[in-house]
């Protein structure tokens, strides 16, 4: 597990900076924008950092002395060293004591987060919708997609719910394809916009190679829109669901197994089957115990081992229709095996976090494992370490 | 932060959507319920009663219905989407027309076979072949019709026999779809002895599908098909491995026949399909027409002897996939992907509206038209009531045509008395003409029809084995449905759809 942010002394800012962090190896073998790129000392032997090097337009330095380039700006006292490095993006304000990272390149899953406002209100929500302008996010984050690698694979786009940006976040996935164009998005969102024939229409050719990430919590209204808390929700979804398998759309159905939902998870399955085959996958989720999902701990939370047999029928329905199936967010020794090629190493790796009885699991390494945030109580009575596979062997 | 409870959203009201149901024959408390789009759920008739009476319905019981369409809880909550795109899917094909066109170029045949449902003549009257106008005729109605998609199948009697007709009509279709862009699909359905390296080679250069007759082992074959020097078995497995090398594998299709001399051996039947390399069989009972309804003392059967057969024959079928060998049922299979996903299928026989005229003509070598293959039997048994019209006339004549009207009225299982309000009904089709052909009217009488008693037992059959049906049988038949392998079809517990 790696923060996204570490305090740290910020010196001569007096607006908020958004730059890529240029290291050794880059310097080396990349030519760049000195000028959007902050250059990190701390890697740099002193025979290199001539004062030519110095003297180039860098937004800024990182570095343990800033004395050696006192009057420009820095980033030095960092808590946690390895929070930032080469490759990433980062952003450093006046008066805030800490830098936060935009982009990781050594992470798993890197994501723009485009909005803090939602049109949900879910139940089980780890990061708690709040109704503020941020509109000065789509800047930043243009600026950011200028500075991400351009060998990246993939991206995620989230919030908040993104479509609230309207025609913006087409303007931001168009700008994804034009300077990142071999990198796969991912957009979350709840799809309700989409049944809006004008605006889905919009998706259309926006992007070569996206996919909407879209939950549904139930295979009737009353129960997806409990999850989200929002009557009429559901409706809505699934029309955008067929509006964006009208024009082509690569979708995938994430359900989050709340109590609720795990009632009646198979008939969700079948639904799905039934009426969404064209969906590209569908992806079972475990609760990250964060936001909201912590204050209704008692109307969510159901033991993984009391729900296996469940997942099993579940996960057997959609896949014998051929439609991809994962899960994320369960650690193996709470699934059945037959369950284990689905299980993927889904949580990002800032957040992520293995148990001392993980220290002797022979399956550690194919282990989702648990949300840093996750406490005593969010965490199955089933969990044991797998010690021998022959036991476990199918 | 405030949350609202499951509760708040579930509300008291809702409201009836059409609802068809069928109690279990094999447990006769618990019902099969369907929505108008054919999705479907089980539960207990008493269930169902006190959700429609409004008796203290079970809050389960409407999730249940609410999920497959036959109910709606809240008009702000509620949204007929999935109705109507399982709706759409599943009546597309009425807006593309016809798109099974069978040209009949000739009646004869050298074959002598007591099923035969064609009237056919001796080999050498050659009177009963198509004219060259008449091809040509046809052809040119043939891209009247809109379907994008265009099956072009011949037969006869034997179409090798009037092979140049047959030349004549690929080469005219496929000239004038130069300018039309359809897509075509060719298939001559022949016993394939009269093949040689030269009409390999036509049907190779445009891509023409074979399909033929393979009634089991020798014994059953040759009993079936008799030819003057009795070998028809031996020449048709020479034919087909003959076509094959020249075709491809794929490119040679067969159909069985089922006698009474069948029934008591579906095994050995099912045998020679592996043995010849077959992954499918289509077991169908005979059809009341042409020389099968003459001979029907010899070779006839009920319904309930097909029935056991055709039990018997699935679960060996079920037996030989879970050893390893892929051999699919060709009517379970088309059934069961009814039952298990919204999809629209190119088989006319089992159609509402009626296939008849809706979804194949048929270009008789006299030049008559008719609405299938049925139709034209029933004319060379000397009753004309199906004739659309002549390949002289346009295909909107043909529409308009007494036949039509007929089949249009009674063919259309919505508004038909006993299909009406089966459960069945959104995977089941429409046949006035053989109601006609066997009741002598084409609105049928449901009690007393075979069609409708196979089918029922049928459908029941196969709802039975996916309510009920060991693990095994169940995985069997989705890897039929879905198309994968077995071993990637996993079990789970039943009822879910």
């Amino acid at each position: 597990m790696l923060a996204k942010r570490t305090s740290a002394a910020v010196s001569c800012v007096s607006n908020p900076l958004v730059g890529k962090v240029v290291g050794p190896r880059d310097l080396a073998n990349e030519t760049h924008n000195v000028e959007r790129c902050f250059l990190d000392l701390r890697q740099l032997a002193n025979a290199v950092i001539s004062d030519e090097l110095i003297s180039l337009p860098w937004l800024g330095f990182i570095t343990a002395d800033p004395r050696r380039v006192e009057g420009r700006c820095t980033i030095s006292a960092l808590s946690d060293d390895t929070v930032i490095a080469e490759g990433d993006v980062i952003r450093i304000a006046p008066k805030a004591r800490y830098v936060d990272v935009l982009y990781r390149r050594s992470a798993n899953a890197n994501a723009l987060f485009v909005t803090e406002r939602c049109t949900n209100f879910c139940v089980m929500c780890s990061q708690p919708p709040r109704e503020v302008n941020d509109r000065w996010r789509i800047t930043e984050l243009t600026q950011v997609i200028d500075l991400i690698d351009r060998t990246e694979q993939w991206l995620g786009i989230t919030g908040g719910e993104p479509t609230l940006l309207g025609e913006d976040l087409y303007h931001l996935i168009r700008a994804c394809g034009s300077k990142l164009p071999t990198t796969a998005l991912h957009v979350l969102t709840n799809g309700r916009r989409f049944a809006e024939h004008p605006y889905a229409n919009q998706a259309q050719n926006v992007h070569h190679d996206v996919t909407w990430g879209i939950p549904l919590y139930g295979d009737v209204a009353h129960l997806h829109d409990y999850v989200v808390q929002h009557e009429g929700a559901f409706a809505e979804t699934i029309r955008g669901l067929y509006q964006l398998a009208r024009i082509g759309q690569k979708i995938e159905i994430r359900v989050v197994l709340v109590k609720d939902t795990l009632a009646r998870l198979s008939k969700l399955a079948s639904y799905i089957r039934w009426n969404f085959p064209f969906v590209t996958h569908v992806a079972l989720m475990g609760l990250e115990p964060q936001g909201f999902a912590r204050a209704n701990y008692e109307a969510i939370w159901q033991d993984p081992a009391d729900f296996a047999s469940k997942l099993e029928d579940s996960v057997s329905i959609l896949h014998n229709r051929g439609i991809r199936t994962s899960i994320y967010n369960l650690p193996l020794c709470v699934l059945p095996v037959s369950l284990w090629r689905f299980a993927r190493r889904s949580i990002s790796d800032w957040k992520n976090t293995y148990l001392d009885a993980c220290a002797h699991c022979r399956v550690r390494d194919e282990c989702c494992g648990f949300f840093s945030s996750a406490t005593k109580h969010w965490i199955s009575r089933a969990i044991t370490p797998i010690s021998d596979l022959r036991e476990v062997s199918p | 932060m405030k949350f609202k409870s499951s509760k708040d959203y579930q509300g008291d009201e809702y409201r009836l959507l059409p609802i068809r149901f069928r109690r279990l024959p094999w447990e006769r408390d618990r019902v099969f319920a369907s929505s108008l789009s054919g999705q479907w759920t089980f539960l207990t008739h008493d269930e169902l009663r006190r959700c429609i009476q409004r008796d203290r319905p079970p809050q389960q019981s409407l999730d249940d219905l609410e999920s497959v369409g036959c109910l709606e809880r809240s008009p702000e909550q509620h949204t007929f989407a999935p109705l109507l795109s399982q709706l759409r899917t599943r009546m597309a094909r009425l807006t593309a027309g016809p798109a099974l066109h069978l040209f009949v170029v000739s009646l004869r045949c050298d074959h002598s076979c007591g099923y035969c449902q064609v009237s056919r003549q001796s080999p050498d009257a050659s009177r009963f072949d198509m004219s060259e106008e008449t091809a040509q005729l046809a052809v040119e109605r043939l891209f009247a019709w809109p379907s994008p998609t265009l099956t072009i199948e011949f037969q006869g009697g034997e179409p090798l026999l009037s092979f140049a007709r047959v030349q004549q009509i690929v080469k005219s279709i496929v000239k004038r779809n130069g300018m039309e862009g359809r897509e075509l699909r060719f298939v001559i359905a022949s016993t394939l002895h009269h093949l040689d390296d030269e009409r390999l080679e036509f049907c190779r250069k445009h891509h023409i599908q074979l399909s033929t007759s393979l009634d089991g082992p020798a014994e059953l074959h040759n009993l079936n098909r008799p030819l003057p020097s009795r070998d028809s078995y031996e020449r048709t497995i020479r034919a087909i491995q003959y076509a094959r090398s020249a075709l491809g594998h794929d490119a040679v299709s067969a159909l069985t026949t089922l006698t009474r001399a069948t029934l008591s051996k579906p095994e050995a039947v099912i045998d020679e399909y592996v043995r010849q390399g077959f992954s499918s069989i289509f077991l169908r009972p005979l059809s009341p027409y042409g020389f099968a309804r003459r001979t029907q003392t010899r070779s006839a059967y009920t319904i309930a002897e097909f029935n056991e057969f055709y039990k018997r024959a699935l679960k060996y079928l079920v037996q030989l996939n879970t050893v390893g060998t892929y051999i699919e049922e060709t009517y379970a299979t088309l059934i069961l992907r009814m039952l298990l996903m919204p999809q629209s299928h190119g088989y006319v026989d089992l159609r509402s509206p009626t296939g008849a005229g809706l979804g194949t003509i048929v270009y008789n070598y006299d030049g008559k038209v008719y609405p299938s293959d049925e139709a034209r039997m029933l004319a060379a048994m000397g009753d004309d009531t199906f004739c659309m019209g002549t390949v002289f006339q346009s295909v909107e004549d043909w529409y308009s045509s007494p036949a039509m009207r007929v089949l249009l009225s009674n063919g259309v299982s919505e508004s038909t008395p006993g299909c009406t309000d089966c459960a069945y009904l959104p995977y089941c089709g429409s046949d006035p003409i053989d109601s006609y052909a066997r009741s002598g009217e084409p609105a049928g009488h449901r009690p007393s029809s075979a069609f409708c008693r196979r089918h029922m037992s049928l459908f029941d059959l196969l709802v039975e084995l996916l309510d009920r049906g060991d693990s095994d049988t169940q995985r069997v038949l989705e890897s039929w449905v879905f198309r994968q392998p077995l071993h990637e079809i996993l079990p789970h517990a039943v009822g879910a759809n």
